[in-house]
Formats: C-alpha cells, structure tokens, sequence
C-alpha cells in the first residue's frame, strides 16, 4: 500500500490567515459560550416524561428506553446508516490489504487471550444495558474491538463465511428491528410501537441482532474491503501512471 | 460554574478548534480528524447541559442521541476515510480539487 503522505505540498498558511481564521473561532467560541452561559442552570428537558413512562418500556435504564423503545426510530435509522456506510466502503473498492510479514508475538498472544474476554464482555454489556448503562452500542463496539484485534493480527474470515453468511449477520439487526416494529402494525399498534409486557424480551432480542450487526460491521469498516472480494484483485481505478 | 457548564465550555472550545482545522488545512486526513474533533465537541455539549437536572438523574433523551450520533460519527468517519484513500489512489494527492496543486 501506499504510504498517504500527510505532509503533502502543504505550504504553511500564511499568518493572516492563521490569525484571522483565530480570532473568528474565537468570537464563534465566545458567542456560543454566552448562549450556553444563558441558559437556565437547571433544566429538566424530558427527564420527567422519560421516568415517567420507563416502567411500561420494558428496560429500567432510561438509556435504553429512550434508544429502543421511545426513540427507537433514532436507532433503526442509526443501523442503517451503519450499513450504507460499509457499503459505502465496499463500494469504493477498498484498501489493498496492508501485509505485514512480521507478526508481533504480543500482540498475538495478548489476541489469543484478550479475544474471548471481549465477546463475554460484550455480551455482558448487552444483558447489563436493560438496568445499568450499557446496551446494543457499546457491546456493539466492543465486539468490533475483538473484530480489530484480529485483523491486526493478520486473521482472515475464511471464505466460506465471507459470502451469505457475513452479508446475513450484517444485516440481521436492521431486519429483525424493521420485523418487530412492523410485526405489531397488524395487531392494531403503531410502527415500532411494542406491548408494554412484551417489551423487556422484543427489546433484549433487538439489541441481541443489533449488536452482532454492529459490532460486525464496524469491524468490517476497519477492515475496508469486501472480505468475499479477493485482496490482491485490485479494482481498475481507470487511472494510469 | 456547575461542572456541566464547564464541560459545555470545553465542548465549545473543542467545536471552534474543530472548525479551525477543518478551514485551515487542505489534508483530507486533516480534515477528517478535525470534523471528529469538531464532533465530539458537540457531543460534549449536549451531555453536558443534559446533567442541569440538579439531583436528579441526567436527562436521557439527549445522552441516547449522543450514543446514535457516536456511531454515526464513526461510520461516517470509516467511509471518510475511504473516499480519501481512493482519491489519494486516482490523483496522488489527498486533498480536495480546489485545493490541488499541480
């Protein structure tokens, strides 16, 4: 791979520039400080609304309330973004793999080890999300922290797993959120809208196919490239040099 | 001062020192880092002024809106990253048209 060059031709800008450029943020920073200064130094915004209603959302960490229950357009929306970001990448052709010969012995063994502790940490996240802080987002990125590990470490998802498979996990909390939320459309209840006694179980599934589908694709993004796509069949930039 | 304002100040610094290196520099590597800066400030903000609930818990519309936008950020970030790749690979530089240099 090619280095990136950060210096590039970059001339230094000049010191106007530099010194006008200054003193506008500093006028933005200061006339945004004054608007926050003046605002009210206690505010409750919806935290009444929200513990209000937290008993029928199924989870008794307003977090997740707000995120899968109340607001679970926000979230579902999010997924997605998630996953035309990665396609996104795909689409772009990826990196050329950055081979290294020399694997670090560390950082093998240190992976070996610390692998495993983050899927159970992850999952722990996810269960400890319905009461405590915790959820679909951070065992999300935990789970994509083992995924970097791995890729440090020269590890390739075999080929057979990089077809369906990986595009089924992908995509599996997207479906599965779009699913239940249209699911109680026909029982007479709004879009994503769940029985409140049915809502702790709907929410804890979701979060489960939201987690392996974020922590999966983040990964993926690391990655940056279609694992099912050879690494060494460069796409033609159509550029020669 | 409550400790959330001052968190929101630095959220403000943190935006304002964002935006001066998203102006100023031509590297889209640069720029990239610049914009997370920028964001985070805002992330900053809006936790801190969701803390003004005195004893009671934090208001948490504002802190699951953070939590989206964090992974929002970072995939937009990932595809950031992408694109500059691919334009360092098809013009040799990563900086924007209008800032290249022949």
């Amino acid at each position: 791979m090619r280095k990136i060059k950060l210096k590039i031709l970059e001339k230094k800008p000049s010191l106007f520039t530099r010194l006008t450029l200054g003193i506008l943020m500093f006028l933005l920073a200061a006339s945004l400080a004054y608007a926050v200064w003046s605002l009210p130094t206690q505010a409750l915004g919806l935290s009444a609304e929200v513990a209000k209603n937290v008993e029928m959302s199924g989870v008794s960490n307003p977090v997740t309330a707000v995120l899968l229950n109340y607001r679970s357009y926000d979230t579902l929306l999010e997924l997605g973004v998630l996953l035309l970001a990665l396609f996104g990448v795909w689409s772009l052709g990826g990196v050329s793999a950055n081979k290294s010969s020399f694997v670090n012995p560390i950082l093998d063994f240190l992976s070996r080890f610390l692998v495993p502790v983050f899927i159970l940490f992850s999952g722990y996240l996810l269960w400890v999300g319905g009461f405590a802080p915790g959820g679909a987002f951070q065992a999300g990125a935990v789970l994509a922290a083992a995924g970097v590990l791995l890729f440090l470490n020269d590890w390739q998802l075999e080929r057979k797993y990089s077809g369906f498979s990986l595009r089924f996990v992908l995509v599996l909390g997207l479906v599965l959120f779009v699913a239940i939320g249209f699911g109680f459309v026909f029982l007479d209840r709004v879009f994503l809208e769940y029985p409140p006694q049915l809502a702790g179980g709907l929410i804890l599934l979701i979060e489960a196919a939201a987690t392996l589908s974020i922590g999966i694709s983040l990964a993926a993004l690391f990655l940056g490239r279609d694992p099912s796509v050879k690494s060494d069949s460069k796409i033609d930039t159509g550029v020669h040099k | 001062m409550t400790p959330a304002f001052l968190y929101a100040l630095v959220g403000i610094v943190l935006f304002s020192i964002g935006l001066y290196g998203l102006i100023l520099y031509k590297h889209l590597l640069r720029k990239i880092l610049a914009i997370n800066i920028l964001g985070s400030g805002v992330f900053l903000v809006m936790v801190a002024l969701a803390a003004r609930t005195g004893d009671a818990v934090p208001d948490a519309v504002p802190h699951a809106m953070v939590i989206t936008g964090i992974v929002v950020a970072v995939s937009a970030t990932a595809l950031a990253l992408a694109l500059m790749l691919r334009v360092d690979a098809e013009t040799g530089q990563a900086v924007l048209p209008e800032d290249r240099e022949e």
